[in-house]
């Protein structure tokens, strides 16, 4: 089993990334399962929340807190400045950053490792605005493989149709392009 | 069909294929998403029902109770303060005898201010006869809700679908959804029989009665309560023969050979069994008894599954101020009419209270507890408390 921490703003749709991985993993075959912070306040807007996602070949009967996570994503790299984005993080882990910075500008130090896709640029050269997370959805299938590519754009066109379901396609088929050609 | 879905929409595929004809309901977080899809199903004409908007939950239950004594198959859903607000009503439902479903989502109760998860609104509906059914997954959330109906109407007593705030509510998961046609023939329409309010023939219901009738009205609640037991065990046996998939109201897992049994409820159940197999394999001889029932409490079956065990251990996701967890009140007054060297030393342990995390490690350190400790240090012991 997989454990995936996300984290991002209340607003920027930190579960309904953790969404589109769980029905991923149902298209690949596999068991998801995507849970919102619990045990924080009220869901304000702007204020760092947390979604926490979990991937296996089996059936997930584990119902608390991620807090060992393998991958960590970051939806807002200003997040970054108020609390450690690593806490817990497998040594063994791997960070996923969302910014047009070069990661080794951003202060993350550890046996991780970290890498960044510009995901609101692309986001709004594709879909004409910054809502960035199908953009992360394929880079984190380009970086960690643990969903396919074709699964991830099945999860997209389930929730997404029309005009809009091509953009977010094109989207992830252009994320999960610049990550693997980062990591080749 | 298998889907992603949380478990605030399982709730509502479970009574969208269901058939229900009434939904009287107000929002209230972490339940809203039930009825947002309820009526998201019904502008989509996936089903055939009058929604009713009103100002309360007390109103809700209200709505509902006439609704159902109208015949029609009523539901509503709510949490905490809310179902503390219908707590009148919920009485008055089981006294009327109208089989609603209500879906509870665990919500611990105010003051201070919160919307997380624990049991204690639920469990102080204890004496309202409603039948209570827990749930540990969101495929069990589904199952749960059309198997609430066949139950309650079956009893004519009202039935509560139990499930935890967050940790089902919003979490998503894969789930198998029942073929339709399948749930028509498991669950025909409701029959209300000769007690109903018809309009081609009119009768009162509920009028004054005087103490030479009211106890034999009780009486009547408590009868069917005890054959709500097996009415349960029946209905989980035909769910398991049409969809493949069997519930009971007390689960032993791994339980047989234990000398140390944990007794879970709620998603609890569903994190302990990765606790058991882990230190299953490290070679400690413990298990675990899932209940799903608090209403009929399972007495025999509890007694049955406990008896001769040397150490039960039993996690409140509640509490009673003054007395104990719940569940722990519950299996202690079932297992004392045991003989002495069946019964099983009682340590009762308070924990997750308003959606603190029960994680493997806590089980785990409850377990540790309770296999050193040759005696329970307390009638309760709180776990992870920073005591002030």
């Amino acid at each position: 089993m997989k454990e995936i921490r996300i984290h991002g703003r209340g607003g920027q749709g930190s579960l309904v990334l953790a969404q589109f991985m769980a029905i991923a993993a149902l298209e690949d075959g596999k068991y998801g399962q995507a849970f919102p912070f619990l045990g924080g306040g009220g869901e304000r807007r702007g204020k760092p929340i947390l979604a926490f996602c979990r991937l296996s070949d089996q059936p997930i009967r584990l119902r608390s807190r991620v807090s060992e996570p393998d991958y960590v994503i970051v939806q807002d790299p200003t997040i970054l400045n108020e609390l450690d984005v690593a806490e817990g993080l497998k040594s063994t882990g791997t960070i996923l950053v969302n910014t047009e910075k070069d990661v080794v500008k951003l202060g993350l130090k550890g046996s991780f490792r970290v890498f960044s896709i510009s995901a609101d640029d692309l986001a709004r050269k594709i879909l004409g605005r910054p809502i960035m997370n199908t953009a992360l959805l394929g880079a984190f299938a380009a970086l960690t493989k643990e969903l396919s590519l074709d699964a991830t754009l099945r999860a997209v066109k389930s929730k997404f149709s029309g005009e809009l379901g091509e953009k977010n396609v094109r989207t992830v088929q252009e994320s999960y392009k610049q990550l693997t050609g980062e990591l080749s | 069909m298998r889907k992603v879905l949380t478990g605030n929409v399982a709730v509502a595929y479970g009574a969208m294929l269901s058939d229900v004809q009434v939904v009287a309901a107000y929002p209230i977080t972490p339940q809203t998403t039930i009825i947002e899809e309820l009526a998201t199903m019904q502008a989509d004409g996936l089903v055939d029902m009058d929604y009713i908007r009103v100002e309360s939950e007390h109103s809700a239950m209200a709505a509902c109770i006439g609704a159902s004594m109208g015949g029609a198959r009523a539901f509503t859903a709510t949490c905490g303060q809310g179902l503390f607000l219908m707590h009148e009503m919920l009485h008055y439902a089981t006294g009327a005898r109208t089989p609603v479903v209500l879906a509870n989502v665990n919500r611990a109760a105010a003051a201070p201010w919160t919307i997380w998860s624990d049991q204690t609104d639920s469990v102080s509906q204890r004496e309202t006869g409603w039948i209570q059914l827990y749930c540990e997954g969101n495929q069990e959330v589904l199952d749960t809700t059309i198997m609430a109906f066949k139950i309650a109407e079956s009893l004519r007593l009202p039935a509560m679908v139990v499930l935890d705030a967050f940790f089902l509510s919003h979490t998503s998961e894969p789930i198998d959804i029942p073929d339709r046609e399948q749930v028509r023939d498991f669950l025909p329409p409701f029959d209300p029989g000769d007690l109903w309010l018809d309009p081609n023939n009119p009768r009162t219901f509920g009028g004054i009665t005087m103490n030479d009738a009211y106890m034999e009205f009780r009486w009547q609640i408590q009868r069917d309560m005890e054959k709500a037991k097996a009415v349960i065990t029946e209905v989980h046996e035909e769910f398991a023969r049409v969809f493949g998939r069997k519930y009971h109201q007390v689960e032993a897992y791994q339980a047989e050979d234990a000398d140390v049994v944990i007794v879970v409820s709620g998603t609890v159940a569903s994190t302990s069994r990765d606790a058991i197999d882990l230190l299953r394999e490290k070679g400690q001889q413990v298990g675990m008894v899932k209940l799903k029932t608090l209403r009929p409490f399972p007495r025999e079956e509890i007694i049955e599954t406990l008896k001769g065990k040397k150490k039960v251990a039993i996690i409140d996701r509640n509490f009673s101020p003054g007395a104990t967890g719940i569940w722990a009140q519950e299996i202690r007054n079932a297992l004392y009419e045991l003989p002495e060297g069946d019964r099983p030393l009682i340590y009762g342990y308070i924990a997750g209270l308003g959606g603190r995390d029960i994680s493997v490690k806590v089980i785990e350190s409850i377990y540790q507890k309770t296999l050193k400790d040759n005696r329970p240090d307390d009638v309760d012991m709180w776990i992870g408390v920073n005591y002030v």
